[in-house]
């Protein structure tokens, strides 16, 4: 590992400073200190952020949902009022890392993690345009089982691994971001970007930007909501495919659906063309089955990973099952 | 030595020529830490020739740690690349806590900070400073096992032991934290702590009793 220093600045104008010449946040550490570890990223100063003041507060009204970027997954994941009214927020983060990872990863944090493409992670025998710009991607026509079925380029595969920002997609998340240039909101779609031909850009943010806070838009019928995620293991793992999913029904018939995909995207995948068909039906086995089939229809699978077409339709096909009958209970 | 709550009657020998010796080790390392990541000889060289420790150059910058780690106080200079693990098992010897894979995914190191479990492989050293640690160390005495010890014995819930000391860290946290109210829930809430000698079913019986007789005391 590179030689650092570190810094635990007191308040946000120390950070910005900082930023401008050229230091790294960190927080939970979780991503940033493991892939210093292996030597994949070597920032030269450290700011870690965990102390600023106000910056943790869990908020849950009629205005929607607000997080401070430092609030840890396992705070979040065990607030009365985000379990009870937006379950499947708390449920992607319950179902993410273990809860030794929880107790230090922070939400905002979470959103900025980094592939778990091997070839990316495991070093310097692979060419990786994400790890060194331009070098090319080992996992196109190499061991892509774990890699995109969406939004890929020829550039690079590599999976968006979060499930927060999954969840946070699904349901229109926004962040607040504070950089020298002022403050600025955008979605957490707008935040991740596509690989395109510069997959080392991972994220919107501009140098000396960081995120100060997690916004959902209210979202009454987020009860009837789910994030259910299959893995390899039944649980601490990333996601095989993993579907967001909220129904927003009257008399058994869906007035409004949210669908996002993770663990098969280079980005939380929003399904359209599903949430689309579903609007306006009565849900039924049969209908969930057909979004989820839409949902999975423009896939583009790779050498090992096709069998995700038809796990990942019926993931979201029991998503909406399991969003219904939350739905009705309610 | 009848203050410290580590020490039982039965091995105050054995304990007070530990703790005699892990005083010095942290005055020697307030001075000297890193010494773990340096080709040096070992902790009863720096306690008995102190004067050999300020010679000792480490190799980048540093961070002051001030922190109480099992009720003692510590203060000491790290490199900054440190990570608790290697705080705890190198400079302190607090041996309980294992590397297992460094990154975050078996368990082993697992210990508490400010009262909530964490890997301690992933935490930066300089991250505890002004925090209370509680290490394997911590929690019982030879004699007065904690529940969760105790019960690890009582339901054979290990083999080799390697990853025991983070399992058992993980599982009073468990406790505390309200997720042991079931197999299925002590099952998702243990998933970041791997056995390879899959001593799971016992791991499971042990902590539903400890859980049961931590709520009784």
């Amino acid at each position: 590992m590179r030689t650092f220093t570190y810094a635990r600045p007191r308040n946000l104008a120390d950070v910005s400073s900082a930023l401008r010449n050229g230091a790294r946040i960190i927080a939970g550490g979780t991503t940033l200190y493991d892939l210093m570890k292996l030597d994949i990223e070597q920032p030269s100063d450290l700011l870690d952020i965990t102390e600023l003041d106000d910056l943790s507060e869990i908020k849950v009204d009629r205005s929607g949902v607000t997080i401070g970027a430092l609030a840890r997954m396992s705070d979040v994941a065990a607030h009365d009022g985000i379990a009870k009214g937006y379950p499947m927020l708390a449920e992607s983060l319950l179902k993410a890392a273990s809860q030794q990872l929880r107790n230090m990863a922070t939400v905002g944090g979470n959103l900025l993690q980094r592939t778990r493409c091997p070839y990316f992670r495991n070093g310097s025998h692979y060419p990786c345009n994400k790890r060194t710009p331009g070098s090319g991607c080992a996992a196109i026509g190499g061991l892509d089982r774990g890699h995109a079925l969406f939004g890929g380029s020829e550039a690079c595969i590599a999976v968006y691994p979060g499930d927060w920002a999954v969840a946070l997609t699904a349901l229109d998340g926004t962040v607040d971001i504070t950089g020298p240039q002022g403050k600025r909101s955008l979605s957490v779609a707008e935040l991740l970007r596509l690989p395109g031909d510069t997959p080392h850009l991972e994220n919107a943010l501009q140098p000396g930007e960081m995120i100060t806070h997690i916004r959902v838009p209210p979202a009454p019928w987020a009860r009837a909501s789910t994030y259910h995620k299959i893995r390899d293991r039944e649980s601490y793992a990333f996601a095989l495919v993993s579907a967001a999913v909220a129904v927003d029904l009257k008399d058994g018939q869906i007035r409004n659906a949210r669908v996002a995909l993770g663990g098969v995207g280079t980005k939380p995948w929003r399904a359209v063309s599903a949430e689309a068909f579903l609007s306006g039906r009565p849900l039924d086995r049969n209908t969930a089955q057909e979004a989820g089939r839409l949902a999975f229809a423009e896939a583009k699978p790779g050498h090992h990973n096709g069998f995700k077409i038809e796990l990942g339709a019926r993931v979201v096909a029991d998503a909406l099952m399991i969003s219904a009958e939350r739905g009705s209970a309610a | 030595m009848a203050t410290d709550p580590l020490t039982s009657p039965a091995t105050a020998t054995r304990e007070s020529s530990q703790s005699v010796s892990r005083r010095d080790v942290l005055k020697a390392t307030a001075v000297t830490s890193g010494l773990g990541m340096l080709p040096m000889p070992a902790v009863g060289a720096s306690s008995t020739q102190p004067e050999t420790a300020p010679k000792l150059k480490l190799p980048g910058p540093t961070a002051r740690v001030v922190a109480r780690i099992n009720g003692r106080p510590v203060d000491v200079q790290v490199d900054t690349r440190t990570s608790l693990l290697d705080l705890l098992r190198e400079d302190l010897k607090l041996t309980g806590a294992k590397k297992g894979c460094d990154h975050g995914q078996c368990g082993a190191c697992t210990v508490h900070v400010d009262g909530r479990r964490v890997t301690s492989c992933l935490t930066l050293a300089a991250k505890v400073d002004g925090a209370e640690v509680l290490t394997i160390e911590g929690v019982g005495t030879k004699d007065r096992l904690h529940p969760m010890q105790q019960a690890f014995i009582d339901h054979d819930a290990l083999q080799c032991g390697y990853c025991t000391p983070g399992q058992v860290m993980a599982a009073i946290a468990c406790v505390k934290e309200g997720n042991a109210h079931s197999a299925d829930s002590i099952r998702e809430f243990m998933s970041g702590n791997l056995c390879r000698c899959g001593a799971y079913v016992g791991i499971v019986a042990a902590i539903q009793d400890a859980a049961r007789k931590m709520g009784a005391t």
